[in-house]
C-alpha cells in the first residue's frame, strides 16, 4: 500500500511540470497583461516600474523558469493585482472555503442522487423510474445561475428563511450548496441506476431472492455494494468538478472562495494567481483521483495495488 | 410580497444583528454601524495602491486629505490642514495643519507625513498608477520619472511639524478640491516601513487590520476579503466629536442583482448602484429609498479618426448627430440619466458649453452626402466596440438600429472581454468605442485636456493644433474669466471635429435607508462619513 | 463485405433489439418527441415569424405576453418569440459543433490508443490523465478570450479540449471488442490495421459513442449558458438561449416572462436530450443486452 501511494505521488512530479507549462504559456497569449494602459491613462513610466517589479519585463523563458524555480523553493510568489496578500496566503485563506461548499454541495448530490438513482432501477420503465429521474435531472438542464436567484428569491426574500448572501452561520450555506450540488444530482443519480441495475441483473442477487430474502435486505445488504460502485469512481471527478466549477455560485451568494478568485484572476491578467490557483487544483484533483482508487479497492477486492 | 413590510421586518432583523454583533464580535462597535455595499472587493487598502471607485468608498472613511468636501455643497472645508493661504500668482500654497490631528495610534499628524506620503507616491519603483494625478506639483514628474533624483527639489515642503507648503508647476484653480482623492493621502512613514521599504510594491502587510494606521474619521478593525471591511470610530481623529457614526461595515457584492435583495433583506443601508431594470419597480413602489442624482461624468462613444471612412470629420459628425440620445435616456435606460449633447456634462463649477452636437437626422443625412456617402451608400460596417455589460450591450444595440434607420450605414456591436477591450482601445484597434469619463475633480479642464495630441486619454488619434494651444493657454491663468471662454472655445471645435459622439450624462442611482441622515449626495458620489448618523441609534 | 458477414450480422440484430427496448422506455420516446418539435421550431419558425430578431420598438419596451408578442417582448422591444427561434438556432448548432469536433477527436484518439495497445496505449492515456487536471473553467475563459469574434469556433475549440471522455469511452470500447473472435479472424484474414479499424472497431463501438454524443449535446449547451454569464456569448443583436436566459435572470421579478420562456426552451431541449440519452444508454449498452 506504501509503495503504491509513494509510486503514485513519484508519477505526480512531471504531471504538475507540464500543467505548469502549458497554464504559465497559455495565459500570456491572452491579449493584455496585468499592468496595461487602464480605463484612463496611466503613466507608462508606472506600468514599466511594476512590470519590473514583478519579473514581467525579462524575457518570456526566463519568467518560466524563475517562476519554476520559485516553485522547487515552494514560492508560488506574490499576487499581482490583489498585493495585499501573496499568493500562497491567498490559497490558505479561500480554498478552505471553496472545499467547504463543494463538501456540502457533494453530501446533498450524493443523498439525493443515490435516493434517486437506487430508486429508479428497482423498477425501469415504471413511474418510480421517471418521475426521480425526472426530479434528478433539474441541476443539469437548469443553468445554475437562473437557479440560484430563483431558490434566492424563494426562500431569502419572498419566505425570509434564508439570508441572502454571504457566508458564516449554517443558514448561509444551504441554498450555494443546493446550487452548486443540483448539477451533480443528476449524474450521481444516472450512474447509480446504471450500477444497481446491472447488479440486480446478477446471478448472485437471484439467488439472494431465491433464498427468500426481503427485497430490502437484498437491495441495500448485497447490490448496494457493487451498484455504487460507478458512483464511487465518479466522485474524484465530481469533486474535482465541483472545486473549479464554484464560480457562479460563488459570485452570486457572494462567497469568498478560490473558484470567484481563480476566476477573476484570469479576466484580470493576475498571472501568478491564476497558476497558483491552477497547481493547488491540480494537485486536489490528483488526491481525489487517489482516494476514489483506494475506496474502489476497498469496495471491489478484485482491484489490486500496483500497475 | 410588499416591499414595505419586508422593509420593517428588515429593520428588526439589522437592530437584532447589530446587536449580535456588539455582543459576538467585541471590539468599539457599538449600535450606529452604517452598512454600505462597497461594489467590488477593493485591490487593496494602500491608497497609493488601487485605481478604482471602489476602494474609494472605503479609503475616504479611513484617511484624510488636506482638505475635504462639504457632503452637500462641495465647497471645501478643513481636512487634516485647519487653514490654508495661495499666493496671488495661484502657484504656492502654504497649509497650516489641525493642532489636534492625530493617527489612530496618537501620535501627531505633522507635515512631515504629507511630504513623506507624497514621496511615496511619486517613488517611481512604487508603481502607482495615480502618480500623473500628482504631477501638478512642481518636479514631481520630473522626480517620478527619474530625470530629478533629489526629493528636496519637488515642490512640497514641511516648513515646520503643522506647516506645509506646496509649490504648482502652473496654476490649478480646483487644487483645494483635490485632495478628497486616495492619491493626496497622507500615510505614516513608521507604519509603513515596520513592514518593508517606502518604496517596495510587496510591502502590503502594513495594510492589514490590526497593522493599518489611518488618520481619517475611521480605523480599520475587519478586513475579510469578499466578505466586510469593518471600520470603526477612530477616537484620536481631530473633529471625533463630529462624527456620529461608531463605524462602517462595508460589503463587497459585485453582483448588482444580489445587491439589491440584500438591500431589501435589509443587511444594506446603502448600494452602491442599482441594476437599470429595477428603476421602474422602485419608481413605482418605493420612490422614497430610490436616489437618482447628477453625478459629474458623460457616456460616450469614441470615433477612431485613424481609420477610414471616420476620418472625415463630416462623417463623424453625421454619426453622432443621429443618435436619438432621448429615447436611448427614456426607454433604454428606463430614464436614469440625461441625453447629453456636449463633452463636459452640465454643472462644471458654473462652466457651461456654449456648443453642442443636436439631434438632427435631416442635417446628418446631408453631411453624410456631402462626405460622399449618399444614403449611407458606400459605407462600410462599423463595428462598436464594448466592454461586456448589460447596458453597453443595449445601448450599442439601439446606437445600431439608429444608424440603420437614421443613416442607412450598418453597425455591428462587438463585445470584448475587458482587458481585450482596453487593448483594443489603447492601441486604436476599433472603429467606435464605448467610453466614459467621470471628474477627477469640478473643473472642465479635466475633461478637455484628455483631447489634446498624443494624450494618454484621447485614444482616438484626433489631433488639433488650435485645439491643444486653447487648452495650453488656459493653463496660464487661475481666473475664471479668463479660462471659460477658452475652454468654451476649445470645446466648440471639439464637437465641430466630433471625433467623439456624447450619448449621455451620467446619474448616480442607489437604494438609500430611511433611517440614514445626512447623505445627500453630490456631483462627485463622494461620501463625507463623518456627517452621517442614524436615527435609529441610541 | 462478405469477408466478414459476422459483424453485419451482430451489427443488425443489435440495432433491431435496441430500437425495441428504446421504444418501450416512454421518457426518451417522449423525449424524441420534443426534440424533433424544437429542431424543427428553430429551424422552420424563423420564416413563419412576422417579426425579425433585431428589429426595436424603444417606445413599447418589454411587453408581457399577449396576442401579438405570445411569449412578450424584451426591454428593447423585439419579438422574445422571434428571439428564442433564432437563439435556438444558435445554441443547437454551438452544442453540435462542439460535439461533432469532440466527437471526431475523441475516437479517432481513443481508437488509436486502443488498436495501438502497449506503450504507446499507456502514453496515450497518461496524456489524456494530464488533461483531466487542467481546469476546464479556466480553458474555456481563455479560449472565449481568444476567440470572441465567433461563437462557433469558439465552441469547436471548446470541443477539441473537450474530448477527452470520449476518448476514454472509445477506448474502452476498443480493447474489449479486439479480445472478440470477428476482429482475430480480420487481423488472421490480414486486413489492413487501418481497414479494422475503420471497417470494423468503429462501427462495433458506435452504441456508447452515440449515447455519449447525446449526453455531450446538452452539456455543451449548458456550457453556452455559462460563457454567457461571464459575457463572452453570441454577439449582439444576434441572441442565444443562453444569453437570454442571463439576461431574464437579472428581470425575474419586473419581466418574468424573459426568463421563464427561454429557459424553458433550454430546459426543455436539455431534458430530451438527457432522457434520449439514457433510454440509449439502456438500449445499447450491451451488457444489459446478454439478458
Amino acid at each position: 500500500m506504501i509503495r503504491f501511494l509513494v509510486f503514485r505521488a513519484l508519477g505526480l512530479i512531471p504531471v504538475f511540470f507540464i500543467i505548469v507549462t502549458v497554464i504559465f504559456f497559455l495565459i500570456r497569449l491572452a491579449p493584455g497583461g496585468p499592468f496595461e494602459q487602464g480605463e484612463r491613462f496611466v503613466a507608462p513610466e508606472a506600468l514599466e516600474q511594476l512590470r519590473a517589479a514583478y519579473n514581467l519585463d525579462a524575457p518570456l523563458y526566463k519568467q518560466y523558469f524563475d517562476y519554476v524555480a520559485g516553485l522547487f523553493h515552494g514560492d508560488l510568489g506574490p499576487s499581482m493585482k490583489q498585493p495585499s496578500r501573496t499568493v500562497a496566503e491567498w490559497i490558505v485563506l479561500r480554498a478552505p472555503v471553496s472545499i467547504e461548499l463543494g463538501f456540502y454541495a457533494l453530501l446533498f448530490a450524493c443523498t439525493i442522487g443515490l435516493l434517486a438513482g437506487v430508486t429508479a432501477a428497482l423498477r425501469p420503465n415504471s413511474v418510480t423510474d421517471y418521475v426521480p429521474m425526472s426530479f434528478a435531472m433539474i441541476g443539469i438542464c437548469v443553468p445554475n445561475f437562473v437557479l440560484g436567484p430563483v431558490l434566492m428569491l424563494i426562500f431569502s426574500i419572498w419566505l425570509g428563511w434564508l439570508p441572502v448572501s454571504g457566508w458564516g452561520p449554517p443558514a448561509t450555506k444551504v441554498l450555494p450548496a443546493l446550487t452548486l450540488g443540483a448539477a451533480y444530482v443528476a449524474y450521481i443519480a444516472r450512474l447509480a441506476r446504471g450500477g444497481m441495475f446491472e447488479v440486480l441483473a446478477q446471478d448472485f442477487i437471484r439467488t439472494a431472492r431465491a433464498k427468500g430474502l426481503g427485497e430490502a435486505r437484498v437491495v441495500l445488504r448485497h447490490a448496494l455494494r457493487g451498484g455504487i460502485q460507478p458512483v464511487v469512481s465518479f466522485l474524484g471527478p465530481a469533486a474535482a468538478g465541483l472545486l473549479t466549477g464554484s464560480f457562479v455560485v460563488e459570485k452570486i451568494f457572494r462567497i469568498p472562495g478560490l473558484g470567484s478568485q481563480f476566476v477573476e484572476a484570469a479576466f484580470n491578467r493576475d498571472y501568478t494567481m491564476l497558476l497558483g490557483a491552477v497547481l493547488f487544483y491540480a494537485a486536489l484533483i490528483l488526491v481525489f483521483n487517489l482516494l476514489v482508487d483506494i475506496a474502489q479497492a476497498l469496495l471491489d477486492p478484485r482491484v489490486r495495488y500496483g500497475k | 410580497m410588499k416591499l414595505r413590510t419586508s422593509l420593517c421586518i428588515a429593520m428588526l432583523a439589522i437592530s437584532a444583528w447589530t446587536i449580535g454583533c456588539s455582543s459576538g464580535g467585541g471590539g468599539a462597535a457599538g449600535g450606529a454601524m452604517l452598512h454600505v455595499g462597497a461594489g467590488a472587493e477593493p485591490q487593496n487598502l494602500d491608497p497609493y495602491r488601487v485605481t478604482g471607485h471602489n476602494e474609494h468608498r472605503v479609503l475616504t472613511s479611513l484617511f484624510e486629505g488636506l482638505t475635504t468636501l462639504n457632503q452637500e455643497t462641495l465647497a471645501v472645508e478643513p481636512g487634516a490642514a485647519q487653514s490654508w493661504t495661495v499666493s496671488p500668482d495661484g502657484l504656492v500654497y502654504t497649509f497650516k495643519l489641525q493642532p489636534n490631528a492625530k493617527w489612530s495610534d496618537g501620535t501627531q499628524v505633522t507635515a512631515k507625513d504629507f511630504v513623506y506620503g507624497w514621496k511615496r507616491h511619486l517613488s517611481a519603483r512604487l508603481g502607482s498608477e495615480y502618480t500623473y494625478m500628482l504631477w501638478c506639483i512642481k518636479n514631481a514628474e520630473e522626480y517620478t520619472k527619474g530625470t530629478l533624483t533629489d526629493f528636496s527639489q519637488v515642490g512640497v515642503k514641511a516648513i515646520d511639524d503643522t506647516t506645509l507648503e506646496v509649490s504648482l508647476k502652473y496654476p490649478v484653480p480646483a487644487f483645494l478640491t483635490m485632495h478628497i482623492h486616495y492619491a493626496w493621502f497622507p500615510v505614516l512613514q513608521s507604519n509603513v516601513e515596520a513592514f518593508g521599504a517606502i518604496d517596495d510594491p510587496n510591502n502590503t502587510k502594513w495594510t492589514r487590520a490590526g497593522n493599518m494606521i489611518s488618520n481619517g474619521p475611521f480605523k480599520l478593525e475587519e478586513w475579510s476579503p469578499n466578505q466586510i471591511i469593518r471600520v470603526v470610530r477612530n477616537e484620536h481623529y481631530w473633529d471625533a466629536a463630529n462624527v456620529k457614526l461608531d463605524g462602517v461595515e462595508f460589503y463587497p457584492i459585485s453582483d448588482l442583482a444580489t445587491e439589491e435583495r440584500e438591500f431589501r433583506s435589509g443587511r444594506l443601508d446603502l448600494t452602491e448602484s442599482l441594476l437599470s431594470t429595477k428603476i421602474e419597480t422602485y419608481r413605482r413602489d418605493n420612490p422614497d429609498l430610490l436616489h437618482i442624482d447628477p453625478l459629474i461624468g458623460t457616456y460616450f462613444y469614441r470615433l477612431n479618426t485613424t481609420r477610414k471612412p471616420l476620418d472625415d470629420p463630416k462623417v463623424r459628425r453625421a454619426l453622432a448627430m443621429s443618435i436619438d440620445r432621448q429615447s436611448i435616456c427614456d426607454s433604454v435606460l428606463f430614464s436614469a440619466v440625461v441625453p447629453a449633447s456636449a463633452f463636459t456634462p452640465p454643472g462644471l463649477a458654473g462652466y457651461t458649453p456654449e456648443s453642442s452636437i443636436p439631434y438632427n437626422v435631416e442635417e446628418a443625412r446631408k453631411l453624410l452626402t456631402e462626405a460622399g456617402y449618399p444614403n449611407g451608400e458606400g459605407m462600410r460596417p462599423l463595428d462598436i466596440l464594448f466592454n461586456e455589460s448589460e447596458d453597453h450591450r443595449r445601448i450599442a444595440e439601439a446606437i445600431q438600429d439608429m444608424w440603420k434607420k437614421n443613416l442607412n450605414i450598418e453597425a455591428r456591436p462587438t463585445q470584448q472581454e475587458w482587458k481585450v477591450y482596453l487593448n483594443s482601445l489603447t492601441t486604436l484597434d476599433y472603429d467606435v468605442a464605448r467610453s466614459a469619463w467621470i471628474a477627477d475633480y469640478l473643473d472642465p479642464i479635466n475633461y478637455l485636456e484628455c483631447f489634446e495630441t498624443g494624450g494618454g486619454n484621447n485614444r482616438t488619434g484626433w489631433s488639433s493644433p488650435e485645439f491643444d494651444a486653447l487648452v495650453e493657454k488656459t493653463r496660464l491663468s487661475p481666473e475664471q474669466s479668463v479660462r471659460f471662454p477658452l475652454l468654451q472655445q476649445a470645446e466648440q471645435l471639439l464637437l465641430n471635429e466630433a471625433p467623439l459622439a456624447p450619448i449621455y450624462s451620467y446619474r448616480q442611482r442607489f437604494l438609500l435607508a430611511p433611517r440614514v441622515r445626512g447623505l445627500k449626495s453630490n456631483m462627485l458620489g463622494y461620501l463625507n462619513y463623518k456627517t452621517f448618523s442614524l436615527a435609529d441609534a441610541q | 463485405m462478405a469477408s466478414n458477414p459476422q459483424a453485419y450480422e451482430q451489427g443488425a440484430s443489435l440495432w433491431k433489439d435496441a430500437w425495441q427496448r428504446l421504444r418501450r422506455n416512454r421518457l426518451a420516446v417522449v423525449g424524441m418527441a420534443v426534440l424533433v418539435f424544437v429542431v424543427l421550431s428553430v429551424i422552420i419558425g424563423p420564416w413563419l415569424s412576422s417579426y425579425s430578431y433585431e428589429t426595436q420598438d424603444r417606445v413599447k419596451g418589454a411587453v408581457a405576453p399577449n396576442a401579438a408578442n405570445w411569449f412578450g417582448t424584451d426591454t428593447l422591444g423585439r419579438d422574445l418569440l422571434t428571439r428564442i427561434l433564432y437563439g435556438g438556432r444558435i445554441s443547437l448548432m454551438v452544442g453540435i459543433a462542439a460535439t461533432a469536433v469532440s466527437l471526431s477527436i475523441g475516437v479517432l484518439y481513443g481508437a488509436f490508443a486502443g488498436f495501438a495497445g502497449g506503450r504507446t496505449d499507456a502514453l496515450l492515456m497518461r496524456i489524456v490523465d494530464i488533461l483531466y487536471t487542467l481546469p476546464f473553467t479556466i480553458i474555456v475563459i481563455i479560449l472565449s478570450v481568444y476567440f470572441q469574434k465567433s461563437l462557433i469556433l469558439l465552441f469547436m475549440a471548446i470541443g477539441a479540449v473537450e474530448w477527452l471522455t470520449m476518448a476514454r469511452i472509445v477506448r474502452g470500447q476498443v480493447i474489449s471488442l479486439m479480445q472478440k473472435e470477428f476482429i482475430e479472424a480480420a487481423q488472421v484474414m490480414g486486413l489492413r490495421r487501418r481497414r479494422i479499424v475503420l471497417r470494423h472497431l468503429i462501427p462495433n463501438a458506435l452504441g456508447p459513442i452515440i449515447v455519449y454524443t447525446t449526453l455531450t449535446i446538452p452539456q455543451v449547451m449548458l456550457l453556452e449558458a455559462f460563457v454567457s454569464f461571464l459575457g463572452m456569448g453570441v454577439q449582439p443583436p444576434m441572441s442565444s438561449w443562453g444569453l437570454l436566459i442571463h439576461d431574464g435572470a437579472n428581470v425575474i421579478e419586473e419581466y418574468p416572462w424573459m426568463l421563464l420562456f427561454p429557459s424553458l426552451a433550454l430546459s426543455m431541449t436539455l431534458f430530451s436530450l438527457n432522457f434520449l440519452g439514457d433510454g440509449l444508454r439502456d438500449a445499447l449498452d450491451p451488457r444489459i443486452a446478454k439478458d
